[in-house]
């Protein structure tokens, strides 16, 4: 018995050793910049600065959470379908969904200037029929499309999942009792659904929150949210302080929203719905 | 009847097209006559050609390669270790922090996962008195930290579905603990451990963010490459790399697919053969 708990030690060290250095060290490192300067002392600047992006902050949580909502709206009914289509053509569009999320995001962002941009494919469609180009590119709803275009699929696969998993007898049983169809969606299949759409939710808000890449192309770099100015402190800018401010800030108003999300849900087993 | 499920038919097909429709437009233009990613003149295959003899693209799908396979190998061996040790904890405590810290690169932004490494090893660099940290060794790190919390939990679920007894059973029977865990546990958690490994393939060769704060000027990868390439005006060589990517990774797909129904279908017959 010893024998077997000094294995178990061995086998718990590496990666224990690794979370402390790479995980938990660079969160501190975070901190420890946030709070300093550019000479190493302490400092409460940078913290007191967060206040100058304050309307950047809630600008980015109301562009996530539009495109976190469109994506809910067009992957539920979407998921809904799906799960009560034959088993290989279900296969295949799982299959179908995820392709996308294995390609390039970089190209597939930059394509959507090939279609929305003045002489794209849309306005040169248009044209074909007399109407004026549309100025579509660098407008808020070329970001909100971006971001749903780009996380989509991180909304359809969890509601999917849970969708597939549904048992059937609990609507029939339910229609059975007299339950119309809209009424037993509502009292059925949504309830039952709740866990998917948590795990959608969080995995499509986060990366919306914090992107720049996207607001950058199909911006045109006149909407900046906050991923944006936090990739300027690093890679322009050259201010770790001030950028390490703004991820701290960020990373504890992305774990209360999860907190929030997390309390109207019952605690589930640790992990959680996961693709 | 029918014509609801003509409509959730539509519905499925017109998500898929919105999906799908950067995909198509990327691959017309890589066959473009001209330049412009905007404009259709003529049908040829010189972006193909180009492709093939630019060496920084080739160099920096190399490196994108090796990175996967290095980073996927190291944390697969690391992860599945780790979930042995996690699943084996007897200590409560212990092993719901360890689970919290294993969660922290899943809920984190990547930007804020990506800045809090830099930091580290900027401050690691300063510390060292060295000037360039960043380079292969860094990008390495930090894609196997992203890479591990994929690794435990797709091999935890399996560990809890295996059956203890057989283990148990190994020993009694004279096998050391080493031995009976390669014998009689390794072979029931193996699919989790090949899930978790593709993914970690699969995710180290399609970060960008991650890697746009970790990478050196020596050490490029393709999609740190593309947004170099992506921030002057893009010619269509991009749309032919990312078609010929699209296409791999499709027929890989459509052959899993096809193994997979296969099976599926072997199965089917052994059970009507055995009843």
């Amino acid at each position: 018995m010893k024998n077997s708990s000094v294995i178990q030690k061995l086998i718990n060290a590496p990666y224990i050793l690794w979370s402390v250095l790479f995980v938990i060290a660079p969160l501190i490192m975070v901190i420890y910049y946030a709070f300093t300067d550019r000479t190493g002392a302490f400092t409460l600047d940078n913290v007191k600065s967060i206040g100058d992006y304050l309307s950047t902050f809630i600008l980015s949580v109301g562009y996530g959470a539009v495109a976190t909502l469109i994506c809910l709206i067009i992957a539920y009914p979407f998921a809904y379908f799906l799960a009560h289509t034959g088993a290989s053509f279900q296969r295949m569009s799982v299959m179908l969904v995820m392709l996308p999320m294995w390609m390039s995001f970089l190209i597939r962002t930059y394509s959507w200037m090939t279609i929305l941009g003045d002489s794209g494919v849309i306005n040169s469609f248009l044209g074909r029929f007399g109407i004026e180009p549309l100025s579509m590119l660098n407008t808020p709803g070329a970001v909100i499309l971006g971001m749903v275009y780009n996380f989509l699929p991180y909304m359809i696969l969890p509601i999917y999942t849970v969708m597939a998993k549904m048992d059937g007898s609990l609507i029939e049983a339910a229609q059975d009792l007299g339950c119309g169809k809209l009424h037993c969606v509502k009292k059925v299949i949504l309830p039952l659904s709740v866990p998917g759409i948590v795990s959608g939710i969080t995995m499509v808000f986060v990366p919306s929150v914090s992107t720049f890449y996207i607001t950058q192309k199909l911006g045109g770099g006149q909407i900046n949210l906050i991923g944006d100015v936090i990739e300027g402190q690093f890679q322009t800018a050259n201010n770790y302080n001030l950028g390490a401010a703004l991820s701290l800030l960020l990373m504890v108003m992305i774990l209360i929203c999860l907190g929030v999300l997390g309390y109207f849900t019952d605690s589930e087993d640790e992990g959680g719905v996961l693709i | 009847m029918t014509k609801t499920s003509a409509l959730s038919k539509l519905y499925i097909a017109l998500v898929f097209i919105f999906l799908y429709a950067p995909m198509a437009v990327m691959t017309v233009f890589s066959f473009n006559g001209s330049d412009s990613t905007y404009i259709m003149d003529g049908v040829s295959l010189q972006w193909y050609q180009r492709l093939f003899n630019d060496s920084m693209t080739m160099n920096a799908l190399k490196n994108t390669v090796i990175l996967a396979v290095v980073s996927a190998l190291i944390s697969t061996l690391l992860g599945s270790a780790a979930a042995v040790g996690i699943y084996n904890m007897k200590n409560k405590y212990l092993k719901s922090s360890v689970m919290t810290v294993t969660n922290i690169p899943m809920m984190n932004p990547e930007i804020v996962t990506g800045i809090s490494m830099m930091l580290l090893f900027v401050f690691a660099g300063v510390m060292l008195n060295r000037k360039n940290v960043l380079g292969f060794a860094t990008i390495l790190i930090a894609h196997i930290t992203f890479q591990l919390p994929y690794v435990i939990l797709s091999v935890l679920p399996k560990l809890r579905q295996s059956d203890p007894s057989v283990f148990e059973a190994a020993q009694d029977l004279g096998c050391h603990p080493a031995k009976a865990f390669f014998k009689a546990v390794l072979p029931q958690i193996r699919s989790g451990i090949v899930a978790g490994a593709i993914m970690a393939f699969t995710l180290s060769l399609d970060d960008f963010i991650i890697s746009y704060f970790t990478n050196g000027p020596d050490f490029q990868t393709l999609p740190i490459h593309i947004f170099s390439m992506t921030k002057k005006r893009v010619k269509p060589d991009m749309y032919a790399l990312s078609t010929l990517i699209f296409a791999v990774i499709f027929i890989l797909l459509v052959l899993m697919n096809i193994a997979q129904s296969k099976s599926d279908q072997k199965q089917r017959k052994q059970r009507e053969e055995r009843v």
